[in-house]
C-alpha cells in the first residue's frame, strides 16, 4: 500500500513521543437562567490527564462510564475546546493551530467511533463515505484517482472493493464497522482515536476486528488511542494501559503492569469485577465490590476521588489528592496515598 | 394463541422427574413481507428450583424469542409458533387461555429486561410502578402496596429505600434502575426469573454488585433464573447449566466446567477461543470466520457449516439431531464424539 511508505519515512527516534498530552482539563459549564445565563458550576469531565503516546503503539484507555475517556477523545480529536493544558503533537500545541496547519493537524489523528449503525450516513453510498474526507483535503487525492484509493481501502479493510456503490444498511454490523476504520484511514493518519470499536459488536465479530485493527497497526505503523470499557479487549490490544477514574487518570504502566501488578484500589477493583470465563475461577479468585456508585463529576469528592468508594480510605485521603507518581517498588505511576500492590486476575 | 399443533415429541408425558418448567421441541417463526424466518427450529431446556440457567448466543440466536414465548409476550402476528410445548408444573403454558396465562405471567414466571431506562416509566415515581402489581394482582390498597414496596426495594438493596419511593426513574442510576426493575419482577415472588441481558447495559463494578444480588435472590428464594446473555464471562461467573444457542437451535447444552474445558461443539469452541483474556495477553485472536446466518434463507444441513472449520461434506446436507453426551449433555454436531475425543481435524 501506498500509506506505508509515507509513514515510514517520517519516523522519528524512538524516546521522542509522538504525542504528549499534558494537564488536560475541560470543564463543561452548568448554566442556570434562559437569557442571562450565570455559570452556577461545571461538570468536570477531565480533569488534569497527562499522557505520552509513541509511534506504532496502543494507548489504551479504560474506566467506567462518566469517568470522562469519551470527552478526552473529543479534545484530542479537536471537537471540544479544552478550558487548560496541551497536547505536543510533534512538537506544536493541536488547540494552538489554525487554519491550513489545522487542516493538516486534522487529517493526522483520526477516529473511528463506537456505533457502526448511527455513525455512517444511511443515504450515501460507501464510496462516498469513505471518498468524503478527500472533499476537504483535496491535496491528499487528487479527483480522478479518488476511486482507486477508496477500492484500495476498501480491500485493505478486508472487503470487497467491487462494493463501492452499496449503501450501509447492506453490510452487516462488523462489516460496517469496517467502514468507519476505512474512513479513518482514508487521510493516511498517524494516530487513531478508536472511541469503543467493538463494544457494540458480537464475540465471534469483535475477535475480527481487533484482528484487523492490529495488522493495520502493523502493516501502517499507526498509534492508537483505544478506549474501552472491556478490561479483556483492552489488554489484548494495548502496550500500555491508562486506568481513568472520575476525569482522573488513577494508574499508567505497561499491559502487564497494570493487569498483574496494580497498585491503586479502583484499578484492583475494576479487574476484580470482570467476569473471567472460567467457571473454576469462581472459588480462588480475589474478589473486591465496590459499594454505591460513581459520584457525580459535577461536585467530585474533595482530595482523592476514589476515596468514597474505597475500603483503604483515611483522613488524609479527604484532604490532600494524590499524585499521579511512582511508588514503592513498583516502576509504574499510581494515584494513591496508599499505593500497595495486590494481585487480583489469577 | 390459537392455531396450535402439540406434536408429541419422542417423550411422553412427563413422569416421576417433573421439572418446574420445561420448553419442549419449540418452533417460532416470523412471517414477514419479505417471507417467513424461522427464529426458533427445535428448542428443548428445562429448568428446576434454584438452579441458573444460562443461554448464550449472539444476536438473532433467538435466545430471547424463546423468553419471551415463555412469558407469552411475543406480538402474533407477526410471530407464530407452529409446534412445541412450554411446560410449567406440567401444564402447556402455549394451551391456556390468555385469562389463565395472565395468572402465571409476573406471578409464576417474571422477567427483567436489559435497558431499564426504556422499561421504566419516565413520568411515574418507582415506588408507584412497583406497587402497580401489588395493587392490580395482589388487591393491595396503596397504602398496603407502598410498604411493600419499600420492603422490596430493600430486598434489593436500594439505599434510603423510604425516601426513594416518590423518586421518578431519572433520579437513579443505571444500576439502581436495574435494581429497581429487579424489585418489581420479584413483586409477586416468582418460581422462576428471566434475565434477558440484565447487565449489559451497565459497568463491570456495577455488574459485578447485580449479579452477586441476583445469585443471592436465587438462593434466599429457591427461584429459577434463566439467564440470556452473550457474555461468557458472566455465565462461567454464575450459571449452574448453559444453552448455547446458534441460528435458533441449542447447538449445546452441558454443565458449565464441561463446557469451558471441553466444548463438544465447534461453535463453541470458537467462541471460547475468540474472546481476549484478561490473565494474559495472547497472540492473535482466534476467530470464527464469515457471518451468522439469515434466517430467511438458512443454509441447509447444519446451519453453523459454513462457518465451520471442520465442516465436512455430510454436515452440508444433514441436520444434526442432538446427541446426548451422557450426564445431561447434548451437543447439535456430527462429530461431538470426536470433537470431545480431540480426534476431530
Amino acid at each position: 500500500m501506498a500509506h506505508s511508505a509515507d509513514n515510514v519515512a517520517g519516523s522519528r527516534p524512538a524516546g521522542e513521543p509522538l504525542l504528549r498530552v499534558e494537564n488536560l482539563v475541560k470543564h463543561f459549564p452548568i448554566t442556570q437562567g434562559i437569557l442571562f445565563k450565570k455559570k452556577v458550576g461545571a461538570v468536570k469531565a477531565v480533569d488534569g490527564v497527562s499522557f505520552e503516546l509513541h509511534r506504532g503503539e496502543t494507548l489504551g484507555i479504560v474506566g467506567e462510564s462518566g469517568c470522562g475517556k469519551s470527552t478526552l477523545a473529543k479534545l484530542l480529536m479537536r471537537l471540544e475546546t479544552p478550558t487548560a493544558g496541551r497536547a505536543m503533537l510533534k512538537g506544536k500545541d493541536i488547540f494552538k493551530v489554525s487554519g491550513s496547519e489545522l487542516r493538516r493537524m486534522r487529517r493526522n489523528i483520526q477516529m473511528v467511533m463506537q456505533d457502526p449503525y448511527t455513525s455512517l450516513n444511511p443515504r450515501m453510498t460507501v464510496g462516498d463515505i469513505i471518498g468524503e474526507p478527500y472533499e476537504i483535503h483535496t491535496e491528499v487525492a487528487p479527483k480522478g484517482d479518488r476511486q482507486r484509493r477508496v477500492q484500495e481501502l476498501l480491500e485493505l479493510v478486508g472487503l470487497n472493493p467491487e462494493h463501492i456503490n452499496r449503501y450501509p444498511h447492506q453490510f452487516s454490523g462488523g462489516q460496517r464497522q469496517r467502514i468507519g476504520i476505512a474512513r479513518a484511514l482514508a487521510l493516511k493518519p498517524e494516530i487513531i482515536v478508536c472511541d469503543e470499536p467493538v463494544s457494540a459488536l458480537d464475540v465471534s465479530i469483535q475477535a475480527q476486528v481487533i484482528n484487523l485493527l492490529e495488522k493495520l497497526q502493523g502493516e501502517l505503523d499507526l498509534s492508537y488511542i483505544f478506549i474501552a470499557h472491556d478490561l479483556s479487549v483492552v489488554r489484548h490490544i494495548s502496550d500500555r494501559v491508562g486506568v481513568m477514574y472520575l476525569g482522573k487518570m488513577v494508574e499508567v504502566g505497561s499491559d502487564a503492569e497494570i493487569y498483574e501488578r496494580p497498585t491503586h484500589p479502583y484499578t484492583q477493583a475494576l479487574l476484580s469485577a470482570v467476569p473471567v470465563p472460567d467457571p473454576d475461577a469462581r472459588t480462588h479468585r480475589d474478589v473486591i465490590r465496590l459499594v454505591g456508585d460513581v459520584p457525580s463529576p459535577a461536585n467530585p469528592p474533595s482530595g482523592c476521588r476514589f476515596r468514597t468508594r474505597c475500603w483503604k480510605a483515611q483522613e488524609r485521603c479527604s484532604v490532600e489528592e494524590p499524585l499521579l507518581i511512582r511508588r514503592g517498588v513498583e516502576p509504574h505511576p499510581s494515584a494513591c496515598h496508599f499505593a500497595e500492590l495486590r494481585q487480583v486476575v489469577a | 394463541m390459537t392455531d396450535i399443533h402439540v406434536t408429541s415429541g419422542k417423550a411422553g408425558p412427563t413422569g416421576g422427574s417433573r421439572h418446574l418448567l420445561e420448553v419442549k421441541d419449540l418452533y417460532v417463526e416470523f412471517h414477514t413481507r419479505d417471507g417467513v424466518a424461522r427464529v426458533i427450529n427445535g428448542v428443548s431446556y428445562h429448568l428446576d428450583p434454584g438452579e441458573t440457567l444460562a443461554v448464550l448466543g449472539e444476536s438473532g440466536s433467538g435466545k430471547s424469542v424463546t423468553a419471551q414465548a415463555i412469558m407469552g409476550i411475543l406480538d402474533m402476528p407477526p410471530a407464530k409458533i407452529p409446534s412445541g410445548q412450554i411446560l410449567y408444573k406440567g401444564e402447556n403454558l402455549l394451551a391456556m387461555s390468555e385469562e389463565k396465562r395472565r395468572q402465571v405471567r409476573g406471578k409464576e414466571i417474571s422477567m427483567i429486561f436489559q435497558d431499564a431506562l426504556s422499561a421504566l416509566n419516565p413520568v411515574f415515581p418507582v415506588g408507584w410502578q412497583i406497587s402497580e402489581t401489588l395493587r392490580t394482582r395482589a388487591g393491595m390498597s396503596r397504602k398496603e402496596g407502598l410498604k411493600r414496596v419499600v420492603e422490596l426495594m430493600d430486598l434489593v438493596k436500594i439505599p434510603a429505600a423510604k425516601a426513594r419511593v416518590r423518586d421518578y426513574p431519572h433520579q437513579f442510576s443505571g444500576g439502581m434502575r436495574q435494581r429497581v426493575m429487579i424489585a418489581m419482577s420479584l413483586a409477586m415472588e416468582p418460581k422462576v426469573l428471566i434475565a434477558d441481558e440484565p447487565t449489559t447495559a451497565l459497568d463491570v463494578t456495577v455488574q459485578a454488585q447485580i449479579m452477586d444480588l441476583l445469585g443471592d435472590l436465587r438462593r434466599d428464594m429457591n427461584m429459577g433464573l434463566i439467564l440470556i446473555t452473550h457474555d461468557l464471562g458472566v455465565v462461567a461467573d454464575v450459571a449452574d447449566r448453559i444453552a448455547v444457542m446458534y441460528a435458533g437451535r441449542i447447538v449445546e447444552h452441558a454443565d458449565v466446567r464441561n463446557v469451558y474445558k471441553h466444548p463438544a461443539h465447534p461453535y463453541t469452541e470458537g467462541l471460547l477461543d475468540s474472546i481476549p483474556r484478561l490473565d494474559s495477553k495472547g497472540t492473535e485472536l482466534a476467530t470464527i470466520k464469515g457471518l451468522p446466518p439469515n434466517l430467511m434463507r438458512p443454509p441447509t444441513g447444519c446451519a453453523f457449516h459454513p462457518r465451520c472449520k471442520y465442516a465436512k461434506a455430510v454436515c452440508t446436507t444433514e441436520t444434526p439431531r442432538s446427541l446426548d453426551l451422557g450426564h445431561g449433555r447434548t451437543s447439535a454436531c456430527h462429530f461431538a464424539k470426536e470433537m470431545l475425543d480431540g480426534t476431530l481435524r
